[in-house]
């Protein structure tokens, strides 16, 4: 390992935040890997003799009301909660780093277009347009995916808009525009490679609130449906047996409070550490 | 200040064109024929059509979206398809009173209780309160709300008996929704709070009032707080949408019946009338909370300039 490549790992080490979260992260990623060889059971194996145990030394987190191993499913709804996540923020991202850019490069009637859009879209409280998406197309895991991009594509536009602005004044560009190239290279190959730490950073901070997003979805039964292991649902249908049974909801929000907070610490990090000038 | 405000409000007159669109179309998007989709499967091909007639799905698409704003102008949101009622009443009698009164409890809650812990952990600064208190917020910000809310009911509800799980009305009913509203807003404002006053607490002015003899408490309350607050206001108003979105989780989890557990109801029962009608008034009580917060943050801070 050459010494330059060595104190940069120092850095990214020392940076706490982005440490731990980082392993945190990765932790719940080999989770949903490896979930068919870590869950001890079939998460959707039910039980009628075994139903609203306890947790044991069997059954570490317990059984649910059909008798399945709530570990299992915790461990498999890291899947559906991680996949949620990511494809959502890739779509809502690649939507909106398009806009984005667009809007910032070619400016006047294209960027007020794409900006009022952006208001309109934004004037739709939290996860309010993603209740209409789900209220349009039904309920379901893919429904799901599609309204939490939907919610997500504003912010992207409008962070890679104000950077596209940054970069565009530079001179570099004015050069290579002397020199000839088009607007589809001047933006491929010059403007978004420099825009991409601020889209790295937002798209690490939109998958842990996409992930809360979908949760809030599958608990209010309008998301991903049984019986999918879903950390979300699984809190819904704890609630009604959580007076004798509260390791039901117990586990799975802690589920997803770890991996939010993971997710966050990460993006913070990483906001230190590729944007040091904007952290105070 | 008057032009400030008049351009503001007329500001928000796209937005609320864009977002009539946005919920006009709901009803075009839905797979399929929307007539069919609200008659029910079983629907035979004349009720259909009566249906589609009666709705003017047969007329230009431009020419139902400007009857439609004509109906919303005049207080006309529609008739939900499973009570039949008019959605306005449905939503105005007594549902957006107890959304409104549970959201300004929310933001009340989290003003407060943002406040306190603000201030303590910055007069406080690296003390051992000051890191619990600082810890407790971080995690205020990363925790589920929903989950909050299901916590917060075993602790206080089963374990201990002290308050009722469900319900609207009573003083004690009122206080986990209020909580589970309020605790993520607050994690926010504490923060906040708490970066703000520290960065004021460096200023010249401060010293001078500490050089001539201002005891800490003056130092904090009059001179310090004023300034520290102001970037606040914002905050409280971005908070605002948050709690219109957390009134949902919070009215369905305590069975309250204000819009946000309408909203629910109403999808699940697929009544895209009554889910058009309740976007669309938390839509625009959001651009109206936001517009009102602008101009609140131009009086209080004369010095911002918004083009």
């Amino acid at each position: 390992m050459s010494v330059s490549t060595k104190r940069k790992l120092k850095k990214i080490f020392k940076n706490r935040q982005l440490t731990l979260g980082g392993v945190i992260v990765i932790l719940f990623i080999l989770l949903a890997i490896f979930a068919p060889l870590i869950a001890p059971f079939d998460p959707l194996e039910q039980s009628m003799q075994r139903r609203l145990q306890a947790p044991s030394g069997e059954h570490i987190m317990g059984t649910d009301n059909l008798g399945r191993d709530v570990f299992s499913r915790i461990v498999y709804g890291t899947r559906v909660s991680l996949v949620v996540g990511i494809a959502s923020t890739l779509m809502g991202g690649i939507v909106g780093v398009f806009f984005g850019v667009i809007a910032g490069y070619y400016g006047k009637a294209v960027d007020t277009v794409i900006m009022r859009a952006t208001d309109i879209l934004l004037a739709f409280p939290g996860i309010l347009l993603a209740l209409a998406i789900v209220a349009i197309l039904g309920s379901g895991t893919e429904v799901v995916i599609i309204a939490v991009a939907v919610w997500a594509v504003p912010s992207f536009a409008r962070i890679v808009r104000g950077s596209t602005l940054a970069v565009k004044k530079l001179e570099y560009i004015d050069a290579i525009r002397a020199v000839g190239a088009g607007d589809f290279r001047i933006i491929f190959l010059h403007i978004l490679p420099n825009v991409l730490s601020p889209i790295i950073v937002q798209a690490t901070l939109n998958v842990g609130g996409a992930i809360v997003s979908a949760a809030v979805l599958s608990f209010l039964g309008v998301g991903t449906q049984a019986p999918t292991p879903e950390w979300g649902s699984m809190v819904s249908t704890g609630r009604q047996f959580m007076l004798e049974n509260p390791h039901l909801v117990l586990f799975p929000g802690l589920a997803i409070f770890l991996l939010v907070v993971g997710i966050n610490l990460f993006g913070d990090g990483l906001r230190d550490h590729l944007e040091p000038k904007k952290t105070k | 200040m008057i032009i400030f405000i008049v351009r503001r409000l007329l500001q928000t007159i796209p937005v609320l064109l864009g977002v009539s669109l946005v919920v006009f179309l709901m009803i075009h998007l839905i797979p399929g024929c929307p007539a069919r989709a609200m008659a029910g499967e079983a629907a035979d091909p004349v009720q259909i059509e009566i249906l589609r007639e009666q709705m003017g799905l047969n007329d230009p698409v431009l020419t139902q979206y400007f009857r439609f704003i004509r109906r919303i102008v005049t207080g006309d949101l529609g008739t939900s398809i499973v009570s039949g009622r008019p959605v306005v009443e449905e939503i105005f009698e007594a549902r957006f009173a107890i959304t409104v009164h549970l959201a300004i409890l929310g933001t009340l809650a989290a003003v407060i209780l943002g406040l306190i812990v603000g201030i303590v952990s910055a007069t406080m600064k690296d003390s051992f309160l000051d890191i619990l208190l600082m810890l407790v917020a971080l995690l205020g910000l990363s925790i589920p709300n929903f989950w909050l809310a299901v916590l917060l009911i075993i602790e206080f509800s089963v374990n201990r008996g002290l308050l009722p799980i469900v319900g609207w009305g009573e003083i004690n009913q009122m206080v986990l929704p209020t909580l589970t509203l309020g605790i993520s807003g607050a994690a926010i404002i504490a923060r906040m709070t708490r970066a703000n006053l520290l960065d004021v607490l460096n200023q010249d002015y401060i010293r001078t009032a500490r050089a001539k003899g201002a005891g800490e408490r003056i130092v904090i309350f009059k001179h310090a707080l004023r300034n520290a607050l102001i970037p606040v206001i914002t905050v409280v108003g971005l908070q605002f949408g948050a709690l219109l979105t957390g009134a949902i989780i919070t009215e369905t989890i305590f069975a309250i019946n204000g819009m946000g557990r309408l909203i629910i109801q109403s999808i699940t029962q697929r009544d895209v009338i009554m889910v058009q009608g309740t976007v669309l008034v938390v839509s625009i009580m959001f651009v109206a909370v936001n517009a009102m917060v602008d101009i609140a943050y131009r009086l209080v801070n004369k010095r911002v300039d918004l083009n």
